[in-house]
């Protein structure tokens, strides 16, 4: 086994559009995620949101962190309202005054959102999607998405006598996005932020739907502790239960190799309060082995090793 | 100005298209389809520039013009029935954020049982939505009401969506001459749409903040102030439409022999061209009847219904919707006009013509009949007797 120095990365050197004194939680991924995404793109966008913690976080009247132009209308309709953004930019002859950027949570994406995010993707509108994936509903008290992985204790998939937690697996949005025939699909975590940066500008650069999920840890809801955000996110990568990759019209073409020999799923799940329940009995190591074989398909299947 | 023999539908999707609309969103539902039909067909024939977006769902259609509204485009829409229900989350966010979306509800009763034939239950459903609702009697009033909808929304002062409710089948399918309104002319009518506030990164805003108790409330409080500042605005633009065009169905409410009436029969939308002959018929005979159209209905016109009403003896509430627990809706806010005023007239209140039910003159007839014998009551009137089990 190795055991890696995970460091916090330096603060980058991209503009800060997202303002400080938003009421996020420490060790919040998904605001690090935000930050980084407007960052790259720059000042020249208009983003829309889903409902969610970013939304609640980031606007509560009379005070916004937003320094460029937002808008958050409902929990499912992101993609939809961004959509109408960008007809009108084109219907107003406005289409160089800005890129369009739709985000939101793992909920408002792959659940809820789902629909109209396909309504977006297929009707090719010029608009890069972020989903700030934190693998539960965490607005709202950390209840199960169709993005919290397997065995993951949250409040609608408690652990107990006849449960592990959460039933199924992590759903493959990704590979969703992709079969809608769009340009460009990538993967990222906040353990990485330069290539956060890189995926979003190479993303701007491309006319058409974009789809972009970035693993984001919620201290909160993961149990987890708010200064190892990164170091959580950083094993969930290494242990090849988030793989990082980009996919062109449809193929994966770049992966974000995992140092080898690979690390253990055991080194991510035991720091997280989510997982706990699988380390207090002999029971759980066959969960553990579960999810050690969801990682080795996914090493394979992305060919990260 | 020419007159056309022309389907309700393509009247009013010719008049959309001349209101020039930026962005058009919509998703298929009958009798809502023509509309959109005819639109997309103008956009695919270059006659209309507009984006023309075709959605996944209603949902999307309404999301698709709150977020080119907010964009600063011009913005319409248009459903009905089921598809409107499934706007609504969206229709109240639009509100809220002071979009001035034009759509138009065609009316339709609601599932279940499905039935796709006319009532208004689906846009009463949202009548405490922020929407200014106006109802429209003919093909012509629903063309017309369209351009007035869109100056109505965009009045600075104003700033609320507006819906043009009319009747499923009985005006969209029916083929009616309509005289169609002229890009030059609209031009004159409406100015280019030119909102204070919008998303740009020239100044980047925030719509669609989290508002806590200390300050929801006044958001509520300014919307109902504008609705109230919207009946002088909607009694405007319909007599500058009178003045240009030279046509008036009524600002905020129309009257017909109202004014020596005894009796008079209050109702909105389709409904109003049937109960008007009724009263020539009656008026003929020597009886002192009348009818009020109620065109807006949100904002309601209180005080136009009252000076209108004050010295009838008695009204019949005519509608095709129903607020299940409770009764009828339109005849409850009637008698409210006329709480703590000195004079009270007998109010009877009738619910008619659900799901497509067939409304014909013996119906109204005997509304009148009804009213005129019985004490104040509310019911449902020309139940198919057979499936009540003659009760
Ligand atoms: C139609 C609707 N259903 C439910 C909700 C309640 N709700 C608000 S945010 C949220 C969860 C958000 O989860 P996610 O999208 O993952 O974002 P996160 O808060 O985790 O960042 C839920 C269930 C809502 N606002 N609207
Ligand atoms: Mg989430």
């Amino acid at each position: 086994m190795t055991t890696t120095t995970l460091a916090a990365p330096k603060e980058q050197s991209c503009q800060t559009l997202l303002a400080s004194g938003h009421t996020a939680c420490t060790g919040c991924g998904e605001a690090l995620a935000a930050k980084l995404v407007l960052g790259a793109a720059g000042p020249n966008i208009i983003v829309t949101d889903a409902t969610g913690c970013l939304e609640v976080f980031t606007t509560r009247f009379p005070q916004s962190s937003w320094e460029v132009p937002f808008i958050h209308s409902l929990f499912e309709n992101s993609a939809a309202v961004a959509s109408g953004v960008e007809v009108a930019l084109k219907a107003l002859g406005r289409q160089n005054e800005a890129k369009v950027i739709a985000q939101g949570g793992d909920g408002g994406t792959a659940d809820i959102g789902l629909q109209a995010l396909s309504g977006m993707l297929e009707r090719g509108h010029d608009i890069l999607y972020v989903c700030y994936d934190n693998e539960a509903y965490m607005n709202t008290g950390v209840q199960r998405s169709g993005l919290t992985p397997f065995d993951c204790m949250t409040t609608t998939s408690p652990c107990g006598e006849l449960s592990w937690g959460n039933k199924h697996n992590k759903k493959d949005m990704p590979s969703i996005a992709a079969a809608h025939g769009i340009p460009y699909v990538a993967t990222a975590s906040v353990a990485f932020p330069k290539d956060i940066e890189n995926k979003v500008k190479k993303a701007l650069s491309i006319t058409g739907p974009k789809y972009m999920q970035i693993h984001s840890p919620c201290p909160l809801g993961w149990r987890s502790n708010p200064q190892l955000t990164i170091k959580v996110a950083k094993l969930a990568v290494q242990t090849g239960l988030y793989p990082v990759f980009e996919m062109e019209n449809g193929k994966v073409t770049k992966v974000r190799k995992i140092t080898t020999p690979k690390t253990p799923v055991e080194e991510y799940l035991k720091i997280q309060g989510r997982f706990a329940h699988l380390f207090k009995s002999p029971k759980g190591k066959e969960e553990i082995q579960k999810i050690q074989e969801i990682a080795d398909r996914n090493i394979e299947k992305y060919g990260l090793a | 100005m020419s007159t056309t023999f022309i389907e309700g539908s393509i009247a009013v999707a010719k008049t959309v298209a001349v209101s020039r609309p930026h962005v058009i969103s919509a998703y298929p539902i009958t009798p809502q389809t023509h509309i959109v039909e005819h639109l997309s067909e103008l956009v695919a024939n270059g006659e209309l520039k507009s984006e023309f977006v075709n959605v996944e769902s209603e949902h999307s259609a309404a999301s698709v013009v709150l977020g080119s509204s907010a964009t600063g485009a011009r913005t319409y829409t248009a459903t009905t029935s089921q598809g409107f229900l499934l706007m609504i989350e969206v229709l109240f966010n639009i509100a809220g954020m002071r979009l001035p979306v034009v759509m138009t509800c065609v009316n339709r009763a609601v599932s279940a049982p499905i039935n796709i034939w006319n009532d208004q239950q689906d846009s009463m459903t949202a009548r405490d939505s922020g929407w200014i609702q106006l109802y429209a009697e003919d093909n012509q009033e629903a063309s017309d009401m369209h351009l007035q909808a869109f100056k109505i929304a965009e009045n600075k002062d104003i700033m609320l969506p507006v819906m043009v409710c009319m009747d499923g089948f009985v005006l969209t399918h029916s083929f009616d001459p309509v005289e169609l309104i002229s890009q030059e002319q609209v031009d004159k009518f409406l100015p280019p749409f030119k909102p204070e506030y919008y998303l740009t990164p020239k100044n980047p805003l925030t719509f669609g903040t989290l508002v806590g108790p200390d300050g929801y409330m006044e958001t509520r409080y300014f919307i109902e102030k504008t609705m109230h500042a919207s009946l002088q605005v909607i009694s405007d633009v319909a007599a500058d439409f009178h003045n240009q065009f030279g046509r008036f169905q009524g600002g905020l409410i129309d009257t017909y022999k109202v004014e020596d009436a005894s009796l008079v029969l209050v109702a909105m939308g389709s409904i109003i061209g049937t109960i008007k002959d009724i009263v020539d018929e009656l008026r003929a005979k020597g009886q002192k009847v009348g009818v009020l159209k109620v065109r807006s209905y949100r904002p309601f016109p209180k005080d136009e219904i009252y000076k209108a009403l004050n010295h009838v003896k008695e009204i019949a509430v005519l509608e095709k919707a129903v607020s299940l627990g409770y009764g009828g809706i339109l005849v409850n806010e009637i008698k409210s006009v006329f709480y703590g005023k000195p004079k009270t007239p007998k109010i009877n209140g009738f619910i008619l013509g659900l799901g497509g039910r067939d409304i014909t003159v013996d119906t109204i007839h005997q509304t009148i009949k009804e009213t005129v014998k019985a004490s104040s009551e509310e019911k449902f009137i020309g139940l198919n007797e057979a499936l009540i089990g003659g009760k």
